[in-house]
């Protein structure tokens, strides 16, 4: 067991853990934050996807305990109260999903890819997204989604 | 997973003497291959050694060469303005390394640790001659990659960076797997002043190899036309559920054209 130290979501967390946990089970079971999704054991799906130290990673293929001293961004530190992150709002508006399984993840990989890039082309975010898979939506809207998004750059929060 | 103790050594010593106490320890870098391997039980240790506060994530020029630290990240040198001057393609190489994500974590150290037969930097350390610095030695990359998932470090020896030469020219290209995004075959094109140097991933049955035939053929002329009379033997290539060994040999030729093209293009 270590004692890991880590801020998620804005909140300083302090708790001991067993060394071979994940940080996605970690996220999932100690802290309950359930929006992050775990969809294979290969590091291929990208549902778990969240922000380390501001870069999106793949939390079922990290330890907590490599986690210690950094600052963690899931799905559920986007919103702000009733206000969803523009990102989120961007799949809202274009139907960029259907069963929802993919989506936390989706969002965290596509805040990343459109920093900085107001004019990101659909072809960048086609290869932007090839860590995340989506079995329903045949991709269409989600990159709708995320174009629009980043047409609204300048509105979204860098958080 | 089986459980572990994770240790985080302060130095790079620490590291090699931890790792030195037991067969059943292990160094981790990016943990793209590691974790997956031990999630599966397909591997089961006692410690696990953490290489992230050794100080290995470096990007220097020395001695006129490019030397790369082991725990640098596919995403750091796909974005380093120093790697892009220095040398582009591996620069281009690592952009195209899996996912964003991946490249997020893994690292050129684990990458050339592990040699998979499908992994794309040994194609370029390979054909641009680069030496791989351990904590006991120097290993010229020709003496370095020995089989599948096989190199000559020993048990206790860590990688802790890699020195690479100038080309006058070079460039990677590879077919990817559409879900792993591994090579389904890979071509690094390496051109100095005295030779033309070409490496082959993701086809070989022992791993990374390099190709004379098509060396020979740019060695007279450094086109992508010198290649068009070359045909590769299937002997010795892979076949598998993603592609046949004869498929493999013909993707061998004209990934190259297309890297030279690439290369010159630059
Ligand atoms: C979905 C996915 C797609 C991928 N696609 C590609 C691809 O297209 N091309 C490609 O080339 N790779 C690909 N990879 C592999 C990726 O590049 C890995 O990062 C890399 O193979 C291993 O690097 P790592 O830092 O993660 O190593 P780790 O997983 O930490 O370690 C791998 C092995 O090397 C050993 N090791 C690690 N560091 C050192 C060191 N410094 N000295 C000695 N031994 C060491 C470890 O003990 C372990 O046995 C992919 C991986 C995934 C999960
Ligand atoms: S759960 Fe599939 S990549 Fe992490
Ligand atoms: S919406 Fe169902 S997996 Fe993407």
């Amino acid at each position: 067991m270590t004692e890991v130290t880590l801020t998620v979501n804005g909140k300083k967390y302090t708790q001991n853990v067993f060394d071979h946990v994940l940080l996605s089970d970690f996220i999932r079971e100690k802290l309950k934050l359930t929006g992050t999704h775990i969809g294979c054991d290969t590091s291929q799906c990208g549902a778990c996807v969240i922000h380390l130290d501001g870069k999106s990673i793949k939390s079922c293929t990290m330890l907590a305990v490599q986690a210690d001293g950094c600052d963690v961004l899931t799905i559920e530190g986007l919103a702000d109260g009733d206000v969803l992150h523009p990102m989120q709002r961007a799949f809202h508006e274009n139907h960029g999903l259907q069963c929802g399984f993919c989506t936390p993840g989706m969002i965290m990989s596509a805040i990343e890819l459109i920093k900085g890039k107001p004019d990101i082309t659909e072809q960048e975010i086609r290869q932007g997204l090839e860590g995340n898979l989506c079995r329903c939506t045949g991709y269409q809207n989600i990159v709708k989604s995320i174009q629009e998004a980043a047409k609204n750059e300048n509105n979204l929060t860098n958080r | 997973m089986y459980s572990f103790n994770y240790l985080k050594p302060g130095s790079i010593k620490e590291a090699e003497s931890l790792l030195s106490e037991s067969d059943d320890n292990k160094v981790i870098s990016g943990g793209m291959t590691l974790l997956p391997t031990l999630k599966q039980r397909l591997a089961r240790i006692d410690n696990l050694i953490g290489l992230e506060k050794c100080g290995l994530d470096k990007i220097i020029l020395r001695e006129g060469l490019l030397n790369i630290g082991a725990m640098v990240t596919h995403f750091d040198v796909s974005n380093s303005a120093l790697v892009k001057t220095e040398n582009p393609a591996i620069a281009q190489l690592a952009s195209h390394i899996g996912d964003r994500q991946v490249r997020n974590r893994g690292t050129i150290g684990g990458s050339l640790a592990n040699n998979d037969p499908s992994a794309c930097y040994p194609a370029a350390i390979l054909a641009m001659s680069g030496t791989i610095h351990t904590t006991k030695r120097d290993i010229k990359a020709e003496n370095f990659f020995v089989d599948l998932f096989e190199t000559a470090l020993e048990e206790d020896e860590i990688i802790t960076s890699v020195s690479l030469p100038k080309p006058e020219r070079a460039a990677y290209e590879k077919f990817p797997n559409p879900a792993s995004r591994y090579a389904i075959v890979g071509i690094f094109v390496a051109k100095f002043d005295s030779e033309v140097r070409v490496a082959v991933t993701g086809a070989g049955e022992e791993g990374v190899f390099r190709c004379q035939q098509i060396e020979t053929a740019l060695s007279a002329k450094f086109l992508p036309e010198s290649l068009s009379e070359i045909n590769i033997s299937a002997d010795g290539l892979m076949s598998d559920i993603h592609a046949e060994a004869d498929y493999r040999a013909h993707l061998i030729v004209e990934l190259a054209k297309r890297a030279v093209a690439k290369s010159i293009a630059r």
